[in-house]
């Protein structure tokens, strides 16, 4: 009697949602991964079948409910190469390896503090905030290379004070540093990596604290520094890979972007430290001729509704536009999806905790 | 739909909870009640003998009670709950937090193991709402307002009490006055009978986690009046323990890592009277220790090396007149705490993580009484407290935080009516060496209370209290880099209680005396300060935002049986059922039980005492609740219940004391946790050997 008070523990159930279906769809659908807060160890991922017009939430879970502690804490990127899926989770201090069709681990690869991942001719580069934990006198980060089909790590190189987003452009790999761990001592470079010798071949002095990195089809990539959120402000940078220099600067604070052909989406959250509050604004900027446009992809007022947008993506097919939101960081999130014309919410849906990431499925 | 589907799944479980709670309460009430039939059964012949002082002081303090009747917990205005003495004593637990999980209105923030950090949150106010005072002074912590209870030893405590609200007392510090709720705790006090000259008590303590706790108690009447009082106590610990995690596929066995924790405690105490039966005293409290910090279990982390460590001083002096018209209190005390942080994970261009923070308290009180006729009495007490926070963190604004608070009281004690009232002005000035600082901040905040004896007899009394009050943000709220705002308003509380209080004796019957005490109470907590996300996870902001209604219902019994001649039982029962919910946005977990607040939870203690053998039972159950805001199934955490049981031995020999006991806890080795990812201990057991004169 005594023990029988407790319900029968269970691994959290999928849960489903219906959104209109799109069964002509090139793109069969994407995985999200939420982040879930720290410590709370509740990193989740959930599909999103374009075809079927269904959202399912707590894929992971259902397809490994045997994983001890299951995808873990803080899921921080995703990504699909070949028939696998790749997710980064950076408490849990791994890169969980899974197939595309299923959700079914596969493998994990343990890459201390890792950060966001890239893929270049069958191998996969997973920034790290620390090469090692421990020796006072390692504080650099590193990229480490992986092979796409032993799923092992092959080399690793050092880089900056925790890096953050990278892009491959020809045969180099870009990586921006935050120096987040020591302000007011941040990074403020690129590194620039040859990916044939696997060295850090330049260092590109761009701003501090730098985070966001992605690259255009002009060979360009845009760069955000997050500032130090006292008195320098964040901004966005423009960096021509022939040149490997900052060529142009936007005096707006983009929190993260998504390109999409000429067009670059992003949104901005700045805390005032005269209200003492955040102010939210999206935009888009044209990478082609490097302008911000006055076109806007929320316009049906649902912005208002969005407490922090946390992902943004583009579907490259239909152009609609994705953002997520969440909310106090604590709560389930929502993920919307507007109209690539009328820039109206086509639907919504609930998500797991911090919606942030997402990795388009082809057929 | 979705809603409807969620609150019937909820309310299902609800009834679950107090249908669990029903049926595990009344097996322990039987096993109880059958208990002393089979011990009666045994034929055990052992010489009775007693004569340690602390016995004679609390028999005589049980006989007192049977011919006065009434006892403090009866007549307090305030909700009052007390462990004090032999019941402490037979509790047998390490620290103050094992003790308070047995009040009713208490939840324990345990994040599990001897060196997990252990605070109180009382009738779901939040832990910054309750004050924590050690020998009549408050233990301060103007850095994040938290006092670490599993840190404060039951070695040198004589009593813990709790009181809703405020102490019923006029006569007390502005302090007194200035918090949503009261917990005091009373070092022992040397007592001395005719020929005695000292006292000794030495335990040693030794159990599971690699425990190590000797303790020595030395008590020397100085002259007739100057007594004094040392004490020293040393704990090892590596704090290691098995813990189960599951969920239903998988199931896993898993030992928590880096829970060792070393400390040294020593304290003096200095008690004397003067020629105007004035009473003085002088403390001294010094504690050290250095631990390891067990994190959050979470996927492919199951070790950890963050350290650290804590020292903490305090001085204080305190005088009390209480003859005459005119009385006269005052205290003051000087603090200074250090600690040090040290993350080999988060390695910096300079090194490791190695955060330093040193803390200095200085604070003196007055109070006066003047009893105007013998009915009415009336009290001023004005308090100054100084605060200063160092750290050695990037853009660290340095503060000082002065802070007066002075206080009007008054009191009409009829005969079956007792009213007080009180207005507390509080003005805090913070002032930093760079940046911002919080500014001036002026609160006016009022507190009434009444306890009426309804009928002639003592027996029935009803009480009622209305308390204004607020919590102003730690340093930590306004200054900690990148998080702290200087925008922030005080957090306040407003809290309506009634309650009733109800003691039977029984002459020449099993059951001699029964005592209940009931409250329902509604609080509202306004402009609560939660951490709210910026724009990344690196800059989180403090802000004003929430706000919790809380309905309670809290229920206290104490019985006493004397079943035969030499066997003697008790048994007491707490019971809370708590609704408190997030009415902070409508469109966000609006009306959402707050996290980790059970709706249901409990307690049972219950003695055997056979001539010099004891059995000590207490149970504690914490109903389902969510670990996060939205009440959903992938937040829900399982109800959690322990059985813990003590054996005691005594014997005397002269005025010699030897006293043994072991410990099971958590009996039937319950997988649980407080806190989501902190996993506490399986069964454990625990073995001390005391000796006394």
């Amino acid at each position: 009697m005594l023990t029988a008070c407790r319900k029968d523990i269970n691994p959290v159930k999928e849960e489903i949602e219906a959104i209109i279906p799109d069964p002509s769809s090139a793109i069969k659908g994407f995985y999200l991964v939420n982040e879930g807060n720290m410590n709370m160890n509740k990193a989740s991922l959930d599909y999103l079948d374009i075809h079927a017009g269904v959202y399912r939430k707590n894929v992971y879970g259902t397809a490994n409910p045997e994983v001890v502690k299951g995808l873990g804490d803080v899921g921080n990127d995703i990504s699909v190469y070949g028939s696998k899926l790749y997710v980064v989770v950076n408490v849990s201090n791994k890169v969980e390896v899974l197939d595309v069709k299923t959700g079914k681990k596969i493998k994990q690869i343990d890459v201390l503090n890792c950060r966001y991942i890239t893929f270049n001719k069958g191998k996969a580069y997973v920034s790290a905030y620390l090469g090692e934990v421990g020796d006072p006198k390692a504080p650099q980060g590193v990229v480490v290379c992986i092979d796409t089909t032993t799923l092992n790590e092959v080399k690793r190189v050092e880089v900056g004070r925790q890096p953050e987003e990278m892009a491959i452009v020809g045969e180099k790999l870009y990586v921006a540093n935050s120096g987040g761990y020591s302000p007011p001592n941040y990074e403020r470079t690129v590194s620039v990596i040859d990916l044939n010798t696997f060295q850090v071949v330049k260092n590109i002095d761009v701003a501090i604290n730098l985070h966001r990195l992605k690259a255009d089809q002009y060979g360009d990539l845009y760069v955000t520094s997050r500032g130090d959120y006292y008195d320098t402000p964040s901004k966005l940078f423009v960096i021509d890979t022939k040149t490997e220099t900052v060529k142009k600067t936007f005096d707006i604070g983009v929190s993260n972007l998504a390109i999409d052909n000429d067009l670059a989406y992003f949104y901005s959250t700045e805390f005032s430290y005269l209200t003492g509050n955040n102010t939210i604004s999206y935009g888009i900027l044209n990478v082609k001729d490097e302008v911000l446009t006055n076109q806007k992809f929320i316009t049906d007022g649902t912005d208002k509704n969005i407490m922090i947008p946390y992902g943004i993506a583009v579907n490259p097919i239909s152009k609609d536009v994705y953002v997520t939101d969440a909310k106090d960081y604590v709560s389930p999130g929502r993920l919307y999806c507007f109209d690539k014309n009328t820039g109206k919410r086509k639907w919504s849906v609930e998500t797991g905790d911090i919606p942030a990431h997402i990795a388009f499925v082809y057929k | 739909m979705g809603n409807t589907h969620n609150k019937m799944i909820r309310n299902k479980h609800a009834f679950r909870g107090v249908n669990c709670a029903l049926l595990t309460f009344m097996a322990i009430f039987l096993a109880n009640f059958f208990m002393p039939v089979t011990l009666l059964a045994q034929k055990v012949v052992t010489k009775a003998l007693r004569s340690d002082s602390l016995n004679k002081v609390n028999q005589l303090k049980e006989v007192q009670i049977s011919r006065v009747k009434i006892t403090r917990r009866q007549t307090s205005s305030t909700p009052l709950q007390i462990l004090s003495g032999a019941e402490l004593e037979r509790l047998n637990s390490l620290s103050v937090a094992d003790a308070v999980r047995f009040f009713s209105g208490v939840q324990l923030k345990d994040y599990g193991g001897i060196g997990g950090l252990k605070t109180i949150n009382v009738r779901s106010m939040g832990t910054n709402h309750t004050a924590v005072f050690y020998d009549g002074v408050q233990l301060g912590n103007a850095q994040n307002g938290q006092v670490d209870l599993g840190k404060f030893s039951l070695d040198n405590i004589e009593e813990i009490e709790l009181y809703n609200g405020q102490k019923s007392t006029i006569f007390q510090s502005a302090k007194g006055f200035a918090s949503g709720s009261s917990l005091y705790l009373n070092a022992k006090q040397p007592v001395f009978e005719k020929g005695q000259s000292d006292h000794l008590t030495a335990t040693l303590k030794s159990g599971s986690f690699g425990l190590i706790n000797p303790s020595v108690r030395w008590q020397k009447k100085v002259n007739d009046k100057v007594y004094s009082s040392i004490s020293a106590e040393y704990k090892n610990a590596n704090g290691r323990y098995k813990f189960h995690d599951t969920n239903g596929t998988y199931d896993t066995t898993l030992v928590r890592k880096n829970g060792d924790i070393e400390t040294m405690r020593l304290e003096g105490g200095l008690y004397g009277k003067l020629a105007d039966s004035s009473v003085w005293s002088a403390k001294l409290y010094f504690y050290n220790d250095e631990q390891g910090l067990p994190g959050a279990i979470v996927n492919n982390v199951y070790d950890f090396s963050q350290r650290l460590w804590n020292r903490n001083f305090f001085v204080q002096g305190n005088y009390k007149k209480e003859a005459g018209r005119y009385n006269l209190m005052a205290s003051v005390k000087y603090a200074n705490d250090y600690s040090k942080y040290l993350d080999p994970n988060i390695v910096k261009d300079d090194g490791l993580t190695n955060n330093i923070y040193k803390q200095q308290e200085f604070y003196a009180t007055l109070s006066n009484r003047y009893k105007i006729s013998p009915l009415w009495d009336v009290v001023l007490s004005a308090d100054y407290q100084r605060n200063t926070l160092d750290a050695n963190l990037y853009r660290f604004p340095y503060p000082t935080r002065q802070t007066v608070l002075v206080a009007l009281a008054t009191e009409i004690h009829l005969n079956r009516l007792n009213i007080q009232a009180n207005l507390l002005g509080t003005l805090v000035n913070d002032e930093v060496e760079q940046y911002y600082s919080a500014g001036n901040k002026r609160e006016l905040t009022p507190t009434v209370m009444a306890s009426w004896q309804p009928f002639g007899s003592k027996e029935f009394r009803l009480r009622a209290f209305y308390k204004h009050i607020f919590r102003m943000p730690t340093f930590n709220d306004l200054y900690y880099t990148f998080i702290g705002s200087t925008f922030l308003k005080p957090e306040y509380t407003k809290q309506y209680d009634v309650g009733f209080t109800y003691i039977k004796l029984f002459e020449n019957k099993w059951l001699s005396q029964i005592s209940i005490q009931s409250d329902a109470y509604y609080n509202k907590v306004k402009d609560k300060i939660v951490a709210v996300p910026g724009a990344n996870l690196f800059r989180w902001s403090m802000q004003n935002l929430g706000l919790v209604e809380i309905k309670g219902l809290d229920v206290n019994a104490q019985s006493v049986w004397k079943i035969a001649d030499g066997l003697n039982a008790n048994l007491g029962l707490t019971y809370t059922y708590q609704q408190a919910l997030n009415v902070t946005n409508v469109t966000l977990n609006y009306r959402n039980q707050i996290p980790y607040t059970p709706v249901h939870s409990g307690s049972i203690i219950g003695g055997l005492d056979w001539r010099n053998l004891g059995l000590n039972y207490s149970y504690i159950y914490t109903g389902e609740r969510y670990d996060q805001s939205a009440n959903i199934a992938a937040n829900y955490v399982q109800p959690w219940y322990t059985h813990d049981i003590t054996f005691h031995y005594r014997k005397s020999i002269g005025d010699k004391n030897i006293k043994f006991s072991a410990e099971v806890n958590n009996l039937l080795d319950q997988n649980y946790a407080v806190i989501t990812n902190f996993p506490m201990p399986g069964r454990s057991y625990r073995f001390t050997l005391s000796y006394s004169y």
